[in-house]
């Protein structure tokens, strides 16, 4: 017993003894979803090419468990800790406040109740603009289909996005929603795209983590768009393009600032000019009218000289959201919890 | 061709003492199982298996999270017990957990801001209450209209999941939440009290402790207890010697039913502290395998839901440290129910090999 207990010891503390510098990432789905996890996979791996050493604990569901891991990487020596899903929030914070001298990094969230907590996510909305275009030239049916996760204003946001750009190419445009309640849920995001091409679209869309929606989409003979990472060789005919988020570079960029102590607090939320989200290829399907035409909006989206959210914009009930010839600020699209007019049923609540 | 004959034989000796040991073999087995597949998959196997029984366990946080996750385990297997014992096959605890939770999480929301010594009791009986209540459904559907337990319990996990998907989106959500899928945060005096600074096991482990010995007393040492063995027994038996078989499948399922809605209680006030959809990583299906690991023993089932809740903390560890992929903490527990049951079976029947007969087929 005396021994056992001397080597649970030893262990301890050659666990805690270890100083080498460390970043850890909290994962909602496994690393293979070749979407939203995968992506930010990418970016640890690029971590790691920057030679510094970074692990990963991956389908850690929200709740309990969650709150376990963040403090197991915390408490196993990481200086540096990325929580790469929304459900994270309120464990990263309370985590962060018992261990002052390691940072934390949230995705997509709002809350920095600490000083070692920072906040960073990408301006998804931008990409959203570029494929309503897309999708209003080219259905149809007029219809868009969306498979949306939960109702919070980043994917509000996401689905406003893409219909007032498809309703400025196409006014008859049409978006129907379903919402499967979860990230990564390949069966329900599958039967929830069959579902959408049944009710007649023929533009599939996803907020979810999956490939699977591509792939009925490419079965069915629809269009479809690749969310979080180039899903391309997922659906090669079907895909007209994919919204790519590359996290490599903010990654590098705060690891190393951490490991050389000039990490700040920060709240960042970067777009296509800072290359956070980035847009795959073209599908020459699209003809290389529509291609130009995009990459053209992809370009003024970028300089600030094309907007998302320019006015006039409609709530569905008709209220005004923004004012002609103005444009939404953050602060509403943070707190987006309302669609605007064009998309069918109602938000969730 | 030949075919090789074999026939199967109930052994009528089996002694009691191998019968408790066998879960240990099984446990012995899996480590065994488990470090030949780390062994595949291009790992050191002592080092990994080190990773994944030790190190999680090697200091006081460790063992505070062991004990954490081994609550619920415990708690809704003890109930189990009841259940499995009587022969009614109860599969639907995870839907008596969330329902549980779903009773308490809305009186705690009832007394949001509401200080006061009364507030977790009152939580943690009507959750009690809540489970009990959808317990009895599959219940009482089987005393009066000879439904099958085991699928009605089963379904009514979705209803009780699909209740609170319901619930959290909808009218119990936080209204300064941005509309996320997830109620307020409890306040003070709804949430179990923590036993140490800085750890997160709470007070529901002497629920749980409590829970074991009156489950030995009731088990062991009552009545109910002994026509709760002999109706599993055997059903004509009991009938004959005049036991009220319909009433106890009822209070078999109360019992188990409260059981796991306290668990879901203690998850929602203790370390979660909001209802929201992912109040259990399948814990009531988990206390299947805990309850058979333990032999349906109230001593058994605690040093089973530590093995269990080891292997979560196991996957975990293992994955920071040496990147292993997560599942294999599901992989073991598939192993060690795999490996016990097998081994009961080796040990209950004796395979026979009568040689080689001409097959004519």
């Amino acid at each position: 017993m005396k021994y056992l207990i001397s080597v649970l010891f030893l262990l301890g503390l050659s666990i805690s003894a270890n100083a080498e510098f460390k970043v850890g990432f909290v994962y909602v789905g496994p690393v293979t979803d070749h979407g939203w996890t995968y992506q930010h996979d990418e970016g640890r791996k690029a971590v790691e090419a920057a030679g510094i050493k970074a692990t990963y604990v991956e389908s850690v569901q929200y709740g309990a468990d969650s709150e376990r891991v963040i403090r197991q990487l915390a408490q196993s020596g990481h200086d540096l800790i990325f929580t790469t899903s929304f459900g994270y929030m309120d464990p990263t914070n309370n985590v962060a406040k018992d261990f002052p001298n390691v940072k934390f990094e949230h995705a997509t969230g709002y809350k920095m109740d600490h000083p070692n907590v920072s906040v960073y996510s990408a301006r998804f909305y931008q990409g959203r603009t570029l494929l309503g275009h897309i999708a209003g030239k080219m259905t149809k049916t007029n219809t868009i289909g969306y498979i949306a996760s939960f109702p919070i204003p980043e994917v509000i946001r996401g689905i406003n996005a893409m219909t007032l750009a498809a309703q400025k190419v196409n006014p008859d445009i049409k978006t129907k929603i379903i919402w499967v309640f979860s990230w990564y849920d390949p069966g329900k995001e599958a039967e929830a795209a069959q579902a959408l091409i049944d009710q007649g679209a023929d533009i599939i869309m996803q907020h979810t983590d999956s490939t699977a929606a591509v792939q009925v989409a490419e079965k069915a003979g629809v269009w479809s768009f690749g969310q979080a990472s180039d899903m391309q060789k997922f659906a090669p005919k079907s895909i007209l393009t994919s919204i790519i988020d590359d996290w490599a570079p903010y990654y590098v960029e705060r690891s190393i600032a951490a490991r050389d102590g000039t990490w700040s607090q920060q709240n960042t939320w970067h777009g296509l000019k800072e290359g956070m989200v980035a847009m795959a290829p073209y599908n020459p399907a699209m003809g290389s009218d529509l291609v130009k035409e995009v990459e053209q909006l992809q370009k003024d989206l970028a300089s600030g000289k094309a907007n998302s959210f320019t006015g006039p914009i409609y709530d569905q009930k008709g209220n005004l959201l923004v004012a002609e010839g103005s444009v939404a600020d953050d602060g509403l699209l943070g707190g987006m919890k309302v669609y605007v007019k064009g998309v069918e049923g109602d938000v969730p609540q | 061709m030949e075919v090789q004959l074999i026939k199967i034989e109930k052994r009528n000796d089996v002694s009691r003492s191998i019968y408790l040991l066998t879960p240990i073999l099984a446990i012995f087995l899996t480590l065994f199982g488990g470090g030949i597949i780390f062994f595949a998959l291009g790992f050191n196997p002592i080092e990994a298996l080190k990773f994944f029984f030790i190190t999680p366990i090697s200091d006081l946080y460790g063992l505070s999270e062991l004990l954490l996750k081994a609550t619920p385990l415990c708690l809704i297997a003890i109930g189990l017990s009841f259940c499995f014992k009587s022969n009614n096959w109860n599969i639907g605890a995870e839907g008596q957990l969330i329902f549980g939770g779903i009773v308490g999480g809305g009186v705690a929301l009832l007394f949001y801001n509401h200080d006061g010594f009364y507030v977790l009791p009152i939580i943690i009986v009507s959750g009690a209450v809540g489970g009990m209540v959808f317990a009895m459904i599959p219940a009482i559907l089987k005393t009066f209209f000879n439904t099958n337990e085991i699928l009605v319990s089963l379904m009514l996990v979705y209803v009780a999941k699909l209740l609170l998907d319901y619930l959290v989106v909808g009218p119990w959500s936080n209204p300064e939440g941005f509309n996320f899928p997830e109620t307020r945060q409890f306040s003070a005096s709804a949430r179990m009290p923590i036993l140490f600074d800085g750890l997160r096991i709470h007070a529901g482990i002497f629920i749980t402790l409590v829970t074991v010995f009156l489950s030995w007393i009731i088990l062991y040492k009552t009545y109910l207890g002994f026509q709760i063995k002999v109706s599993g027994l055997s059903l004509k038996t009991a009938n004959y010697a005049g036991y009220k078989g319909k009433i106890m499948i009822i209070i078999v399922f109360m019992i188990s039913g409260a059981c796991a809605g306290i668990a879901g209680v203690g998850e929602i006030t203790g370390p979660i502290g909001q209802l929201h959809r992912n109040i259990s990583p399948d814990y009531g299906f988990t206390a299947i395998i805990v309850a058979f690991l333990g032999r349906l023993n109230p001593v058994g089932i605690i040093f089973a839901s530590l093995i269990v809740a080891l292997t979560y903390l196991g996957a975990e560890t293992a994955q920071i440290f040496l990147q292993i992929p997560k599942y294999t903490g599901q992989v073991f527990q598939g192993m060690i129910l795999f490996f016990l049951l097998a081994s009961d079976y080796l040990l209950f029947f004796k395979i026979k090999f009568l040689g080689l007969k001409k097959n004519d087929i």
